[in-house]
C-alpha cells in the first residue's frame, strides 16, 4: 500500500553555459519518493534548481544523471507527449487563439474518446473548477484568477498520475493567491492527484503542502513537512530561509555523554538533549525564533538594551542588543504583556526545547 | 454612438490644447513646421497627380478613370503587376516562414550564418538580382552559355524572371516578420502542448502555425507592396512583360505623356494604399499577445533527423543561391567584357572611381546630408506623436506613414509634377533629390521612433517639465537621448535606402546631380554589365562601411547597455 508511487533517484542536470562553454550544475544528486495522493513542494531561492527538477519530471529537460521512476517505469526517456505527467505553467500557457473550452479539451483529442465523452469530461472539470458554461469565452477575455482556473482544468482533465505547478500563483495578486492556494489544495486533495508545486514563497509552501523539500544552489538541503522544516532546520540555510527573521548564535560542544550534550554559548555553558550526533568540539549554530524569545523585568539567559520598537497592534516586534548581538523579538499580545521602550534594559529568555541546534 | 460622444468629447478639448500650445512658442513652431514639410513634401505631390489624371476641363470627374480601365495598354500592366506580385507574395512568404521555422525551431547548425544570409538581400540594391540573373542565365550567363554551352534557353526575360529575382529579394522581409513573431510565440505555449500529448506536428499544426497566421499574413502583404513598387528589376528584366511601375516611368519619359504616366501611377498606388491598410489596420489587429508571464525558459527544438537535416538541406540550398547570385556579381565585376573577354582586371573599378567619381560623390553627398536630416526629423514627429497633444495629431502620423504604402514611381511623378514652377522650382537640383531622400523614408523611422517612444514611461519626461525644462529642452535633453538606438536605426535604414534607391530619385537627377544607382541602370542599358557589376559591388562596400560606422558609434557611446536599462527599469 505504502509503496513510493513516484521515485527520484540521483537525479543531475548539468547545462553548459552558452557563452563560455562551462559547465554549470542546475540540479544535483536528487533524491526523494513520494506517495500516491501526496503534495510535495520544492521550495527555494530563485535559481536553485527547482524548475530544472520540475521540467525534468514534466520531461521537458533530459537529465543528465539519474532516474526518474514512475509507478517503478523508468520514465527518463519518454517524452512529455507520452509522459502521464501535466503541468500548469507559469505563465498558464492558455492557447490566445482557442476559448476555454478548445483550451480544455486540447489534451483530450489525443486520447481516442469520442466528441460526446471528451464535451462531458471537460463540463465535468469546468464545474470543479467553477467555470461552468463558460466554455465559449475566448481567453484572452478572463482575469487572472479565471485564466488560472482554465490552465488548472485543462492540466486536470487528462487524469494525469502527476500533476506539476511551476510557479502558478505568482501572477496573481495578493489576495487572489491566497484564495487560489487554498482553491488549489482542496480540488487536488478531492482528485488525490500526486502534486509536486514549485514556488519560492514559503507561505505558499506551508500552506499547500503535505512535504516541502528546501533547496538551495541544486541541491536538497532538507525535506519535511511544514512543521518539521520550521521547527526543525537541519542547516542554516533552512533555519535562515524558512521563517520572516532567525537569531543565531555560535557556540562550540564541550562536552557531550549519553543523551545530553553541553555547549557553550557567550562563555556559559547550556544542556541540551536529543543531538547525539554531536561531538565534542563541533561548532554548532543555536536557531533561535523571535517569536521564542520572552523579554522580562527579572533575570534572564542574559541582558540587553532594546535599541528599536514596532509597534504592529497584535505585536510588537523589538531588536534588543545582548552580548554584542542584535536580536529580533516578536512579541505577541502586546496589550497583555506591556510594551518595552527604546532605551530599556530587559532581560531575554528562552525555553532550550524549543530551540534547535544545527552543526555548522 | 459611443462614438459620436467621444467625437464631441475631443472637439471639445480642442480649444485648450490650443491655448496651451499658444502658451509654448517654441513647440507651437515645430508643429507648424512639420506640418507644413509633410503638406508640401508628401502630400502635395500626391494631389498632383490626382489633380492632373481626375481633372477634365477644369471639372473634376471620375470618368477619367473609367476611360482608363477601359484601355488595354493601362489594364495589361495592371494585371501583370497584380499577378506577379501575388505570386511573388506567395513564394516568398513561404521561403520566409521555412527559414524562420527552421531557425527558431529546428536544431539546425549555423543558424547565425543563415540568419546574416537570408537579411542581406534587404541591404543590397534590390535591382542587383536582376543583373546577376542575366550574369547567370542570360544569353552570355554564366549558367546558360559557359555550363550548359546554350543547350537549354533560359526565359528570364518577363514573369518567370522577374518572379525568381524578386522572390529572392523580398523573402527577406517575409523573413524578418515572421522570425520576429515565431520567436515572440510563448515557448509555454507549445511545451503545454507537448505536455498535453500532442505529437510535434500536432504542436505545429495546432499551436505554432494558427498563431503565425497574422504574421503570415502581414509578410504576405508586405512583399506585395514591394514587388509592385519594385522598379530596378522590372527595368532590367521586365521585356514585354509590361508592369505599371516601369510603365509609368517610360509613358512619362519615352513618351512625354504625363497624364498618362499620372493615370498609371494611380492604378498602381490604388492596390499599394490597399495592401498597406490591410496590413495596418486589420492584420497587425489581429495578433495575439501571448507572453503573460515571465519570458519562460528555453525552446524545444526539434530535433528528429529528417526535420532536422531536410530543414538544413532547404536552408543550404537557399543561401548557396543567394550566394551565387551575389557572387556573380562580384566575378562580374573583375572581368574585362562579360560574355566576350573573360581575363580578370580592375579596370571596371579604375573606371567606377574616375569616369564614374561623379556618380559616387553625389550619391555619398546627398545621402550624408538626408540620412542626419531625415532622422532627426522622424524622432521629431515620434515625440510630438506619441508625447503631445494637439489638433491633427493622428493625421500627422498618418502622413508620416503614408510613404511606406506609396510606391517610388509614384513619388517621384508627384515630385517632378509639384516642384517644377515657381516658386516650388526645384528640378533640376540638389535639394529636390535630398528632400525625396527624406520624405521617402521617413516612415520606417518614425516608426521606429514611436515603438521605442511608448516604451519609456511618460514621468521620465514629466520629472524635466517639473523640473522646469520646456518641451523643446525635454526633447534634446532627455527624451532623444533615451531612444537613440531608435534613431541609429532609423539612420542605418534612411542611409541604405538612400544609396539603393532608384524608383523615385530616376524622375529628378538631373546631369548636374546624378546617382550610382542611375549609372547601374544605365551601364546595364548598355550591356556593359561588368561595369554595372562594379558599380553594384561599390554600393554594397559603401552601405556595408557605413552599417559598420554606425554600429561602432553606438557601441562606443556605450548607447545599448544604458537603454535596457533604462528598459527594464519601465518594464
Amino acid at each position: 500500500m505504502n509503496q513510493p508511487f513516484l521515485k527520484i533517484r540521483n537525479l543531475s542536470k548539468e547545462f553548459l553555459s552558452e557563452y563560455q562553454a562551462e559547465k554549470v550544475i542546475a540540479v544535483n544528486n536528487f533524491n526523494i519518493e513520494i506517495q500516491k495522493g501526496e503534495f510535495v513542494t520544492l521550495l527555494g531561492p530563485s535559481g536553485c534548481g527547482k524548475t530544472t527538477t520540475l521540467r525534468m519530471i514534466g520531461g521537458f529537460e533530459t537529465p543528465t544523471r539519474g532516474d526518474i521512476l514512475l509507478d517503478d517505469m523508468i520514465i527518463n526517456d519518454i517524452p512529455p507527449n507520452k509522459r502521464d505527467t501535466c503541468m500548469v505553467f507559469q505563465s498558464y500557457a492558455l492557447f490566445p487563439h482557442m476559448n476555454i473550452f478548445e483550451n480544455v479539451a486540447f489534451g483530450l483529442e489525443f486520447r481516442n474518446l469520442t466528441k460526446g465523452e471528451i464535451k462531458k469530461r471537460v463540463e465535468k472539470i469546468l464545474e470543479l473548477v467553477g467555470l461552468s458554461g463558460m466554455g465559449n469565452r475566448p481567453v484572452s477575455q478572463l482575469s487572472g484568477g479565471q485564466q488560472q482556473r482554465v490552465a488548472l482544468a485543462r492540466a486536470m482533465v487528462n487524469e494525469p498520475k502527476v500533476l506539476l505547478f511551476d510557479e502558478p500563483l505568482s501572477n496573481l495578486d495578493a489576495k487572489l493567491r491566497i484564495k487560489m492556494r487554498i482553491f488549489i489544495r482542496r480540488i487536488q486533495q478531492e482528485a488525490n492527484i500526486t502534486s509536486i508545486y514549485v514556488t519560492h514563497d514559503q507561505e505558499e509552501a506551508m500552506t499547500l503542502s503535505d512535504r516541502i523539500v528546501v533547496m538551495n544552489r541544486g541541491e536538497i538541503e532538507q525535506v519535511g513537512t511544514p512543521e518539521e522544516i520550521y521547527a526543525r532546520p537541519r542547516t542554516t540555510f533552512v533555519a535562515d530561509f524558512i521563517g520572516k527573521r532567525s537569531n543565531f548564535v555560535t557556540g562550540k560542544v564541550v562536552e557531550y555523554g549519553p543523551g545530553t550534550q553541553e555547549v557553550e554559548f557567550w562563555d556559559r555553558t547550556f544542556t541540551f538533549r536529543g543531538y547525539d550526533h554531536l561531538k565534542k568540539g563541533d561548532t554548532v549554530t543555536m536557531v533561535i525564533r523571535p517569536e521564542m524569545i520572552e523579554l522580562s523585568d527579572q533575570e534572564g539567559i542574559c541582558n540587553g538594551v532594546v535599541t528599536m520598537v514596532t509597534y504592529l497592534g497584535s505585536e510588537v516586534n523589538y531588536e534588543v542588543t545582548a552580548n554584542g548581538q542584535v536580536f529580533a523579538v516578536e512579541v505577541a499580545n502586546p496589550l497583555k504583556t506591556g510594551v518595552y521602550h527604546k532605551g530599556d534594559s530587559v532581560c531575554l529568555n528562552f525555553d532550550l526545547d524549543n530551540i534547535y541546534l544545527v552543526k555548522s | 454612438m459611443q462614438k459620436t460622444r467621444r467625437f464631441v468629447a475631443y472637439l471639445k478639448r480642442i480649444p485648450s490644447d490650443i491655448r496651451k500650445l499658444f502658451r509654448e512658442p517654441l513647440l507651437l513652431t515645430g508643429i507648424v513646421l512639420v506640418s507644413a514639410f509633410l503638406f508640401i513634401f508628401i502630400v502635395f505631390p500626391l494631389f498632383k497627380i490626382f489633380h492632373l489624371s481626375f481633372e477634365d476641363d477644369g471639372r473634376l470627374s471620375l470618368r477619367i478613370f473609367f476611360e482608363l480601365l477601359s484601355k488595354d495598354y493601362n489594364v495589361q500592366p495592371l494585371i501583370h503587376s497584380l499577378h506577379l506580385g501575388v505570386f511573388v507574395s506567395i513564394l516568398g512568404t513561404v521561403i520566409g516562414f521555412v527559414f524562420a521555422y527552421a531557425v527558431t525551431r529546428v536544431d539546425i547548425p549555423w543558424k547565425r550564418f543563415f540568419n546574416v544570409t537570408a537579411t542581406f538581400p534587404i541591404i543590397a540594391p534590390p535591382f542587383m538580382m536582376a543583373l546577376a540573373m542575366i550574369l547567370l542565365f542570360g544569353k552570355q550567363g554564366f549558367v546558360s552559355s559557359m555550363i550548359l554551352n546554350n543547350v537549354i534557353r533560359f526565359e528570364i526575360y518577363g514573369f518567370n524572371g522577374l518572379l525568381a529575382v524578386e522572390t529572392l529579394t523580398y523573402f527577406s522581409t517575409a523573413y524578418l516578420t515572421l522570425y520576429g513573431v515565431l520567436q515572440a510565440i510563448d515557448p509555454a505555449l507549445e511545451d503545454a502542448a507537448l505536455d498535453l500529448g500532442a505529437s510535434k506536428w500536432h504542436v505545429f499544426k495546432r499551436i505554432t502555425l494558427p498563431l503565425a497566421v497574422p504574421g503570415i499574413a502581414s509578410a504576405f502583404l508586405l512583399i506585395f507592396s514591394q514587388s509592385l513598387a519594385d522598379f530596378g528589376n522590372p527595368m532590367i528584366l521586365a521585356g514585354n512583360y509590361t508592369i505599371l511601375a516601369t510603365q509609368a516611368y517610360l509613358t512619362i519619359v519615352g513618351m512625354y505623356d504625363m497624364k498618362g504616366g499620372a493615370a498609371l501611377a494611380i492604378l498602381l498606388l490604388i492596390p499599394s494604399i490597399i495592401a498597406f491598410c490591410l496590413q495596418k489596420y486589420w492584420v497587425s489587429r489581429k495578433f495575439y499577445i501571448t507572453v503573460t508571464g515571465k519570458p519562460s525558459s528555453t525552446r524545444i527544438k526539434m530535433d528528429h533527423p529528417v526535420t532536422k537535416y531536410g530543414m538544413f538541406a532547404i536552408c543550404l540550398l537557399l543561401t548557396a543561391a543567394i550566394f551565387l547570385f551575389y557572387g556573380m556579381i562580384i566575378f562580374g565585376s573583375f572581368v574585362k567584357l562579360w560574355g566576350a573577354n573573360h581575363t580578370p582586371t580592375l579596370d571596371n573599378y579604375i573606371h567606377v572611381f574616375t569616369v564614374g567619381w561623379g556618380y559616387i560623390k553625389d550619391t555619398l553627398l546627398l545621402s550624408a546630408i538626408a540620412t542626419p536630416t531625415a532622422g532627426l526629423l522622424a524622432m521629431i514627429i515620434a515625440f510630438l506623436v506619441v508625447r503631445k497633444n494637439f489638433p491633427g495629431k493622428r493625421l500627422m502620423e498618418l502622413v508620416s506613414l503614408l510613404t511606406f504604402a506609396v510606391p517610388g514611381t509614384v513619388v517621384g511623378i508627384g515630385y517632378i509634377l509639384a516642384f517644377n514652377e515657381y516658386p516650388l522650382k526645384l528640378t533640376g537640383t540638389a535639394a529636390i533629390i535630398i528632400l525625396l531622400f527624406i520624405f521617402r523614408d521617413l516612415a520606417v523611422g518614425v516608426q521606429t521612433g514611436i515603438a521605442e517612444l511608448q516604451q519609456i514611461d511618460p514621468s521620465i519626461e514629466e520629472a524635466a517639465t517639473d523640473l522646469g525644462a520646456d518641451s523643446a529642452t525635454t526633447f534634446r535633453r532627455i527624451t532623444l537621448p533615451l531612444i537613440t538606438p531608435a534613431f541609429y536605426a532609423g539612420l542605418a535604414f534612411t542611409f541604405v535606402k538612400c544609396m539603393t534607391a532608384i524608383s523615385a530619385v530616376i524622375f529628378v537627377v538631373s546631369g548636374k546631380w546624378n546617382l550610382i544607382t542611375i549609372a547601374i541602370l544605365g551601364s546595364v542599358e548598355n550591356s556593359d554589365l561588368a561595369q554595372a557589376a562594379a558599380f553594384s559591388v561599390v554600393i554594397i562596400v559603401f552601405i556595408l562601411l557605413a552599417l559598420w560606422l554606425i554600429n561602432f558609434l553606438v557601441n562606443l557611446m556605450g548607447v545599448k547597455k544604458k537603454i535596457s536599462f533604462e528598459k527594464a527599469e519601465a518594464l
